[in-house]
């Protein structure tokens, strides 16, 4: 097992050497590039001050360079600095990123706790009012973007009774209510929409499962209901809906950014928002490498759960 | 002997009135504690369902729309669901044709069967698994106390089913019902599960209700057959009486169709012409008569009940022939 871990961490790299190659080359293709963007805040500016601004940044030397210069600073550790502020990068992501994990994790547990067991209700029930009811809600969630909702939530409460969600982050260890109060509508919005797919996905596996001969033996022993699903089924319909929650990783992240913006959380998601607005290219790579180390982790993380679902995985 | 389990005028129907599909009708049949009883049919011919419904087992759709089910002087089918789960498992078992779907993949082979001992005693897991290594034991499965915590997937075909068994006998039911229990196993293993079977019920002086399309278990296991054919009974005597006088013609047709020793093994193997009916479309009067070498007008009348037929209560269902 811990063989497999450490193959599964190293074969990261190779992924992660792709995916920072094509974030650099892929951020320097948008049109308008940072130096534009600096000199437009002056009113004069002159080829001369130009030239000397992308040398200062480095900018002037061929991108294949640049690439190799930043990729052998990143294997020291060292993720380059911000070219607006100056800030090392790692500085930048070390203050964002608890905040954006902190709101996913959030919304993950808001997902699966509303999923699962408002699958299994539905499966229960099959074709009853409860499971259409239920499976039209879920229907809405998944058609209705998050960011509409976000607006709504941001806009009609202060309409309708002069309350608005926090808009000054505090970190979670300074004032945890205050923190909670800012960062849990967004989360539950965002675990809301996740969780659509997962309590569908979780009503089909459970009746699929319930078919399945070992149901019919498990209640030929004397089983009540209850204990039919939780203790036989449960586990047996766990896989592809681990599967999916692993899926929804990108999602997830992508979820946290436009959230983020909606309602003034500082996290990861804002800071690419900036960092994209402002060209500022050694963030925008910083932030990719981050998210696509959590990805990775997370579909790791999903691997090592279907071992513990399912025994044939595990010696197999 | 005194009756354990009686089946009467049973008549199963899936689907909604009134277009519900009636797929056993007018059914009964009775067993003794110490006695088998063989229900011999082809697929689709309602034996299955027959053994499900006497464990309230019939799942979405199906139900139970005349009869009865006495068990020990207690009429099942009128009981709540909580009475009937207090039965199952403790008082009646079941082991099912598919040991190799029919064993949970995600629990330990000790788990699962010590499971129907810890519900039903209210034991702690402990005296359940301890209880579990023993019965593992009981059905030969060797190295008994290791096994229980391996997982179904790591047992052969013939190993799962003693499990089953084991899981089966782990109350000690007065009433086991194993349904086609060797169908899905090697002709060499069927043996070793059958005898496994008898020897163990006989200890427990328990009822058996074996299910089956192999005549040839019949001969060898059975006190008393049933024969169903399109969800009713055609004929029922004791085993010995059965092969020795076979009345029915359905009956015969199956004799016929048993390969024997003294058979040419250049010719061909007698089959019965036809295919069972479609139970959702029945045929008037008796449905075998559309296959029966000696039907003639009167068959179609109506569908024939079973009456007796000789001595020593051998039944049939046929006007047509004596």
């Amino acid at each position: 097992m811990r063989d497999y871990v450490v193959r599964r961490l190293l074969a990261l790299a190779p992924t992660l050497l792709f995916v920072s190659l094509i974030v650099f080359f892929a951020i320097r293709m948008i049109p308008g590039d940072v130096i534009d963007l600096m000199l437009s805040q002056n009113d004069v500016a002159s080829d001369a001050d130009r030239a000397q601004l992308e040398a200062a940044l480095g900018l002037d030397r061929p991108a294949l360079e640049q690439y190799g210069v930043w990729l052998f600073s990143v294997v020291q550790g060292d993720l380059g600095n911000s070219l607006w502020q100056n800030t090392p990068v790692s500085e930048l992501l070390a203050e964002r990123l608890p905040i954006t994990l902190e709101l996913g994790f959030l919304a993950l547990v808001v997902s699966i706790s509303v999923a699962l067991p408002i699958g299994i209700y539905s499966a229960m029930k099959q074709d009853t009012a409860g499971d259409y009811l239920i499976r039209s809600f879920s229907l809405i969630m998944l058609a209705v973007p998050s960011f509409w909702l976000g607006t709504l939530v941001m806009v009609f409460p202060s309409v309708w009774w002069r309350w608005a969600p926090e808009l000054e982050f505090v970190p979670l260890w300074v004032d945890p209510i205050r923190n909670l109060s800012h960062v849990l509508p967004p989360a539950i919005l965002l675990g809301l929409s996740l969780s659509a797919v997962t309590m569908r996905m979780t009503r089909t596996m459970m009746l699929e499962v319930l078919r399945q001969d070992y149901i019919r033996t498990a209640r030929a022993k004397g089983l009540s209901e209850t204990m039919v699903v939780y203790r036989h089924a449960l586990r047996n319909c766990m896989i592809p809906v681990v599967t999916l929650i692993g899926l929804q990783a990108p999602l997830l992240i992508g979820g946290t950014v436009v959230l983020e913006q909606i309602f003034v959380i500082p996290g990861m998601g804002l800071l690419l928002l900036e960092a994209v607005s402002s060209r500022d290219y050694p963030v925008i790579t910083g932030v990719f490498l981050v998210t696509g180390i959590a990805i990775l982790l997370i579909n790791l993380a999903v691997d090592l759960c279907y071992g513990f679902l399912d025994p044939r995985v595990r010696k197999g | 002997m005194s009756t354990l389990l009686r089946v009467e005028d049973l008549s199963i129907a899936f689907g909604e009135a009134p277009d519900d599909v009636r797929v056993v009708e007018s059914v009964t049949f009775d067993v003794a504690r110490g006695e088998t009883l063989a229900i011999v049919g082809e697929s689709g011919s309602g034996k299955s369902v027959t053994a499900l419904s006497i464990l309230g087992l019939l799942g979405h759709g199906g139900s139970i729309v005349d009869g009865s089910i006495c068990f020990g002087g207690v009429d099942l089918h009128t009981l709540d669901e909580a009475a009937v789960r207090r039965i199952r498992g403790n008082e009646i078992s079941m082991i099912f044709q598919e040991p190799m779907t029919s064993l949970n993949p995600a629990l330990t082979i000790g788990k699962q069967v010590a499971e129907p001992i810890r519900i039903h005693r209210g034991v702690s897991w402990k005296e359940a698994l301890e209880e579990a290594a023993q019965l593992l034991e009981r059905v030969s499965i060797p190295d008994p106390r290791q096994r229980l915590k391996d997982y179904p997937h790591q047992f052969s075909g013939g190993m799962r089913q003693r499990v089953m068994i084991a899981m089966a006998l782990a109350c000690s039911p007065a009433l086991i019902i194993a349904d086609e229990p060797t169908t899905a196993l090697d002709v060499t293993v069927q043996a070793q599960v059958l005898n496994l079977l008898k020897t163990l019920t006989r200890e427990m002086n328990s009822a058996l209700v074996l299910i089956t399309h192999d005549l040839g278990v019949v001969a060898q296991y059975a006190d008393k057959v049933a024969v169903m054919y399109a969800g009713g009974i055609v004929e029922t005597a004791t085993a010995q009486e059965l092969y020795r006088n076979p009345k029915h013609p359905y009956t015969l047709g199956l004799m016929a169709s048993i390969p024997g020793a003294s058979v040419n093994p250049r010719s061909r193997l007698k089959a019965i012409d036809g295919s069972p009916p479609d139970v959702a479309n029945l045929p008037d009067g008796c449905p075998f008569a559309p296959r029966c070498q000696f039907a003639h007008e009167g068959c179609t009348a109506f569908r024939p009940p079973l009456r007796a037929v000789g001595g020593g209560g051998h039944m049939m269902a046929c006007v047509g022939y004596d």
